[in-house]
């Protein structure tokens, strides 16, 4: 169940919107953020909000590199494999994450609380190698960047 | 060299409505509305020659010529500001230093087309671009340059910006009106083409962010002058090039268009980094073709990068120093676009992930001589396929195919990368 503010507020946003479809991607991505991954009862709850069937934003859902159908960690660290990271140390950067995080990429530490997860262009090639962190994009990272925000990142558990 | 997008803006900062208004924002919107039809306005982007920035390069006055007039009901304009393909970031870094050139130049394009209602699509990742033009569009509704009666003209317009959640496809026009109905982000077939039966069925233009940020300089500047910014008389305009790879200065430039590669990397690229020399560059995103060194005095511009077998896609050029693989830089690429397929037909979905596996082949040594036949083979083979993102995937290896043949053959008779230590993976 998700509390009465954030459902009257997404509801607001449903009844501004266009058509009540166009709101889907902000709805999910709202849900998201309350319960860390869309899960079954966030779908349900999009699907009630929406008007549509859970199959229709199953649909949505699964199509989007952003929505997490599955759990994930409290922070997802996204790393940009595309190209012009790849010419710039792209590789090396995410391997150095698994190697601070004692983990595969596409998978979650054993606490739960930070998901590795490569991805595509993040539209931020000058700043080449890149990540993201939940919404916050980072740039140009170094060996000793990363482990600094690593250390960083562990200490808001 | 004139700058028109850029104009007023410094790096990593948002130009204020109110700078804006005082460096003449707005003006253009309100000399339109107080001095020119909707008619002028649509005939002074076809007289400036203007292209469309997204990709493909289409006349924009040309596009919104398309748009029926008659038809009952709505119709709509829609700015594409999806931005995946990789290697560009010019759309983003217009919006972070000024969003309210694009809300005006949307006002423009919208009273030439009679629209009421607008979309700018942004895709996940561009909080700030997101914000800056929410910001933009409630100052602009505050000052009377959107909204209700638009400065006394009777010209209603409202613009909504609606964020998406990352899928390279939803940048193609036909997936991109799917997902902003809020379906599963799919290309539709065309024809009907979007500006007959688009956005809820109704007549629907697309158009990249940087095309639409252009048209206030049109109509202030005049086609005539707008057009001689370019480097050439065959050029039309101004161009955001925005350079990755191993060049000393990674950054978005503006520059006129037709400028030739090798004045674009010798000058505000700043050269190649130290120790590296030119190999190759990918001219305009990831689905544009290879550019070598016998191409550095091609005129960066629409038709003569086509002659030179490539495209002026978006312009985001990534360059390649004597230390990469071509193949392995393909294999990247071709990862890259067959995971973004959208699944929706065969030749893409099966294609790509086929032609994905054949490349890993050679890369990792166990590649063999008619692997090479089968990688020029589904060049034309993915032409087949439902819309552009699967030939565009093969613009890379097209490339690899004319100027790197030597290459892969490398990898099959070496039965190794040599790029990489013996047997390596
Ligand atoms: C797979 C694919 C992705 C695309 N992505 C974008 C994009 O992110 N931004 C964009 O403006 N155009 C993109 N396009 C091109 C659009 O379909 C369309 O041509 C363009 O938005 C038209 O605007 P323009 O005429 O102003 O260039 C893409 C095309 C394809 C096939
Ligand atoms: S070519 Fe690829 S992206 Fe386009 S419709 Fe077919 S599967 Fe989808
Ligand atoms: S290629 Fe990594 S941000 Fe674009």
């Amino acid at each position: 169940m998700i509390p009465k503010a954030l459902k009257s507020s997404l509801e607001q946003r449903v009844a501004d919107a266009a058509t009540n479809r166009e709101a889907a991607v902000d709805i999910m991505k709202e849900l998201q953020r309350h319960y860390g991954w869309l899960t079954d009862e966030a779908l349900e709850e999009a699907a009630q909000l929406l008007g549509l069937s859970t199959l229709q934003v199953e649909e949505m859902a699964t199509f989007y590199e952003m929505i997490y159908r599955r759990p994930v960690g409290r922070h997802v660290v996204h790393v940009c494999d595309s190209i012009s990271c790849w010419t710039s140390g792209g590789e090396t950067l995410l391997e150095s994450l698994a190697h601070l995080l004692r983990i595969e990429p596409g998978s979650t530490t054993a606490d739960g609380f930070i998901t590795l997860l490569p991805c595509s262009c993040l539209g931020n090639c000058g700043e080449a190698p890149c990540m993201m962190i939940g919404e916050k994009q980072y740039g140009r990272m170094t060996p000793q960047t990363v482990s600094e925000i690593v250390t960083s990142l562990r200490k808001t558990r | 060299m004139e700058q028109i997008l850029l104009k007023h803006t410094l790096p990593g900062q948002c130009l204020s409505f109110d700078e804006y208004r005082s460096v003449g924002g707005f003006e253009a919107l309100a000399h339109a509305l107080g001095n020119m039809t909707p008619a002028e306005v649509q005939q002074s982007v076809i007289d400036s020659g203007l292209r469309g920035r997204g990709g493909a390069g289409f006349p924009t006055g040309k596009k919104w010529s398309f748009v029926p007039r008659d038809l009952p009901g709505p119709r709509y304009l829609i700015c594409n500001c999806d931005e995946m393909e990789p290697g560009t970031y010019k759309d983003r870094v217009l919006l972070e230093r000024n969003p309210h050139l694009l809300v005006e130049g949307m006002a423009l394009a919208c009273y030439a087309l009679g629209v009421q209602h607008a979309f700018i699509f942004v895709r996940h990742g561009y909080e700030q671009a997101a914000e800056n033009l929410r910001n933009s569009i409630y100052a602009a509704n505050v000052s009377g340059f959107l909204g209700d009666n638009i400065l006394g003209s009777g010209f209603n317009l409202k613009l909504d910006v609606h964020q998406s959640a990352g899928r390279y496809i939803c940048g193609e026009e036909t997936a991109l009106i799917s997902a902003l109905e809020g379906k599963r982000a799919n290309p539709r077939v065309k024809p009907p083409f979007p500006a007959i039966k688009g956005l809820w069925g109704q007549p629907t233009v697309v158009n990249n962010v940087e095309t639409l940020a252009n048209i206030p300089a049109i109509i202030t500047g005049g086609p005539l002058w707008w057009k001689s910014t370019a480097a050439n008389p065959e050029a039309a305009g101004t161009k955001l090039f925005c350079i990755s790879g191993h060049v000393a200065n990674h950054d978005c430039f503006e520059l006129p268009l037709g400028m030739t590669l090798g004045e674009i990397i010798d000058g505000p690229s700043g050269g190649m980094r130290p120790g590296s020399s030119f190999k190759a560059c990918i001219p305009g995103g990831a689905s544009t073709p290879y550019l070598t060194g016998m191409h550095r005095d091609v005129p960066m511009d629409f038709d003569p990068l086509a002659k030179a077998g490539s495209r002026l896609g978006t312009g985001g050029i990534i360059v390649f120093d004597q230390t990469i693989c071509m193949v392995a830089a393909t294999l990247n690429l071709i990862r890259f676009f067959a995971r973004e397929s959208c699944g929706w037909c065969t030749p893409c979905r099966e294609g790509l992930p086929f032609v994905r596996h054949t490349l890993e082949l050679i890369e990792t040594g166990r590649g063999e001589a008619h692997h090479i036949d089968i990688l020029r083979e589904h060049v034309q083979l993915l032409n087949y396929s439902f819309c552009a993102l699967a030939p565009g995937a093969m613009g890379p290896i097209d490339g690899l195919l004319n100027h790197f043949e030597d290459e892969l053959r490398e990898h099959v008779t070496a039965r190794r990368c040599p790029f990489k230590g013996a047997h390596s993976s």
